[in-house]
């Protein structure tokens, strides 16, 4: 057996990227590429013959269709899954059809061309559109239109991805990875994005392995090549040798059988050595989730991100739609709590707005969209109050800036309480309704925060950002994004002493915390409740049950005095030496 | 011909499912059906035709029913609109 240096370091054929959800996979490439068919607007003589192919194209569209329709439904709910039954439909539209024949009957052109040229006219008509959900519309039809055109020319696409596959695509978007994912995904492999990518939340979410942020997978991988992809350290090797297969089975093997270790821990507290119990709860993310976080042992849901709900339909839910999907979740994760996250919509979360903005990350995000439309907040609000009825939902606030954001938030809340009341709707008239803290500001002023609060918890993601000014998007600066920067650590340890003192929960629920490295740090800053994807909740367990917590404390203490990162990670890497944790990607 | 003047009531618009909710409907009956607004004129027979309408709570739209059953077409379809689509 060859070492893991020979492996890694002599090998020519591996790629470097950013290990985003871990796991081993050995298996094919599949290319998704979004890259424009070429179509062809070349005469045709046999007219006949060109409906005929039409129609069969259309036939296969259909079977090809409701292939995904059915999956739709066994993953998600029937609200969400309404969007393929109208895709559905519009392979059986008369008007469409029927002029789309007219069309080759009178200007015998290719098929294709006239479909694409049809179809394109819808298309630019939505675009045109100032309703925000048209752009998203305008999508799916796109998505239709490839479809039929694909099956013109007689091209294989939806069958290619129904054995196991590992998808190499340059990015992909939110909608685009719980597409893929309804199908036999072993991995993923993107050029761009980083570790908080929504990709790579995705693929934590789904327990799915990811690499990202390779900068040319696509160009390096060809379909149907063999590849290996580690998430543990962000490599894809291309076309392995025997070697480096052997050496890859065997890790995958063990890490199987640590699995089965860490499953163990799944109705084991998360409890330090000396006794310190530590609450975690999981992050939500996608509809087909709720079975993981049931499976990883958490305490319930801390963190449910409802804007997915929009990322998914690609439109507003209704009123009733909202309280049907609350109304699961809660029943789902009964006797636990699910904490429920208010639409978190603008910055790189969802392209909703019509206008450009200059500045997305510091425009009209969060509860700001909320409060400019209390029409829409104020819809999602009376539905979480009518799933409340057990008692065990919380309502989060996104991107708090100001006190009086949080009091305008009440103001609705009661209003929609009052509404509810006089139609002798049941709810929980003592829902609790807490912030998040991601912005400087609330941070600074967390005492004043909590005295009109229930709860706070802190988004590293966003905190980090705005307290460094570094867009984590940004390849040419996201350098200064830093977790274990000293003015982060300060900042966390204000925040989480406030609240403290004034006896109000806070949690954190960023993706700092699902970094075993700093769980440690964490822990003795003095946070007894973690929010995190729950893939990775049976790592954290392992690595709190492996320390004592006041040698944690000691370590937080020490790091507060620290001035510069190196000494803050060298630290903690000093901690997980000196305390015998190993992390999980050094024993396999 | 049957012309009839409706407004948007629920929340969420004339949303895909509602969408094509009208077009099942309307592909029961012989009657040609028109939507139209804004000077746009839509087919309501052609799922894709009325799903480039962006039409919000509030906005105003005309129904056409002409044909043999266009009674009884605009009842049922007139009636949906009415009720919001069932989602009040």
């Amino acid at each position: 057996m060859k070492s893991f240096q020979e492996i890694y370091r002599k090998s020519e054929n591996k790629i470097t990227g950013i290990a985003a959800a871990p796991g081993i996979i050995i298996g094919e490439a599949y290319l998704f590429t979004k890259e424009k068919l070429e179509i062809s607007k070349a005469d045709i003589n046999d007219i006949n013959k060109a409906i005929e192919d039409l129609h069969e194209a259309l036939e296969k569209s259909k079977k090809e269709l409701n292939k995904i329709f059915t999956i739709a439904r066994e993953k998600m709910d029937d609200v969400r899954a309404a969007i393929f039954e109208a895709q559905l439909m519009i392979l059986d539209d008369p008007i469409l059809i029927g002029t789309i024949i007219s069309r080759l009957k009178e200007e015998k052109k290719q098929p294709e061309y006239i479909v694409d040229d049809e179809i394109s006219k819808y298309q630019s008509r939505m675009i045109l559109s100032h309703e925000s959900y048209m752009k998203e519309r305008a999508l799916d039809i796109e998505d239709i239109k490839q479809r039929i055109i694909r099956n013109l020319q007689k091209k294989r696409w939806g069958s290619k991805i129904d054995h196991n596959v590992i998808v190499v695509s340059e990015s992909l978007t939110p909608a685009d990875t719980v597409l893929l994912s309804r199908n036999k995904v072993l991995a993923f492999v993107t050029d761009h994005g980083g570790i908080t990518s929504h990709a790579a939340i995705i693929s934590r979410s789904l327990n799915i392995p990811a690499v990202v942020g390779t900068h040319n997978a696509t160009e390096q991988i060809k379909d149907g090549d063999k590849i290996i992809v580690d998430g543990f350290y962000g490599y894809t090797i291309t076309n392995p040798t025997q070697a480096q297969i052997d050496f890859f089975t065997e890790k995958h093997n063990r890490l199987v059988e640590l699995q089965k270790g860490l499953e163990e821990l799944r109705d084991k507290p998360a409890v330090t050595k000396d006794g310190k119990e530590i609450n975690i709860y999981a992050n939500v993310d996608v509809t087909g989730e709720i079975d993981v976080v049931v499976a990883s042992g958490a305490k319930g849901i801390g963190l449910y991100r409802s804007e997915q709900i929009l990322n998914e339909t690609g439109e507003f839910p209704t009123e009733e739609e909202q309280t049907l999907i609350y109304t699961k979740l809660s029943s789902r994760i009964y006797p636990n709590s699910v904490t429920i996250r208010v639409f978190d919509i603008g910055g790189d979360k969802f392209r909703f707005l019509d206008y450009q903005e200059p500045n997305p990350f510091l425009g009209l995000r969060g509860i700001r969209l909320l409060l400019e439309n209390p029409t829409l907040f104020k819809t999602q609000l009376r539905a979480i109050l009518k799933a409340s009825v057990n008692r065990n939902i919380k309502i989060m606030l996104p991107m708090i800036s100001t006190l009086d954001e949080v009091h305008a938030s009440n103001k609705l809340l009661e209003e929609c309480k009052h509404e509810l009341k006089e139609k002798k709707v049941p709810f929980d008239d003592d829902i609790e309704i807490g912030i998040m803290v991601e912005v400087p500001s609330v941070a600074v002023m967390t005492k004043v925060f909590v005295e009109h609060i229930d709860f706070l918890s802190i988004g590293t993601n966003d905190l980090i950002q705005y307290l460094m000014a570094v867009d984590r998007g940004n390849d040419l600066v996201s350098d200064l994004y830093r977790e274990f920067s000293p003015a982060v650590i300060r900042t966390l340890k204000h925040i989480i002493d406030d609240a403290k003192k004034a006896k109000k929960p806070v949690s954190i629920c960023g993706e700092m915390a699902a970094d075993t490295l700093a769980m440690p740090l964490l822990v003795g800053l003095g946070l007894e409740n973690l929010s995190i994807s729950s893939a990775t909740i049976p790592y954290a367990k392992r690595i709190i049950r492996n320390f004592d917590y006041k040698k944690s404390k000691k370590l937080a203490e020490k790091c507060l005095k620290f001035t510069s990162q190196k000494e803050i990670e060298d630290e903690i890497q000093k901690f997980f030496t000196d305390n015998k944790i190993i992390r999980t990607r050094q024993i396999i | 011909m049957i012309e009839k003047k409706i407004r948007i009531k629920n929340s969420a618009g004339l949303h895909t499912r509602p969408a094509a909710t009208i077009v099942k409907m309307a592909a029961k009956y012989k009657c040609d059906f028109f939507i139209s607004r804004n000077g746009m004129n839509i087919n309501g027979k052609s799922i894709i035709g009325v799903m480039t309408l962006a039409a919000e709570e509030g906005s105003e739209l005309v129904l056409t029913f002409e044909g043999d059953d266009e009674e009884v077409a605009a009842k049922e379809i007139v009636d949906f609109f009415e009720r919001g689509f069932d989602e009040l």
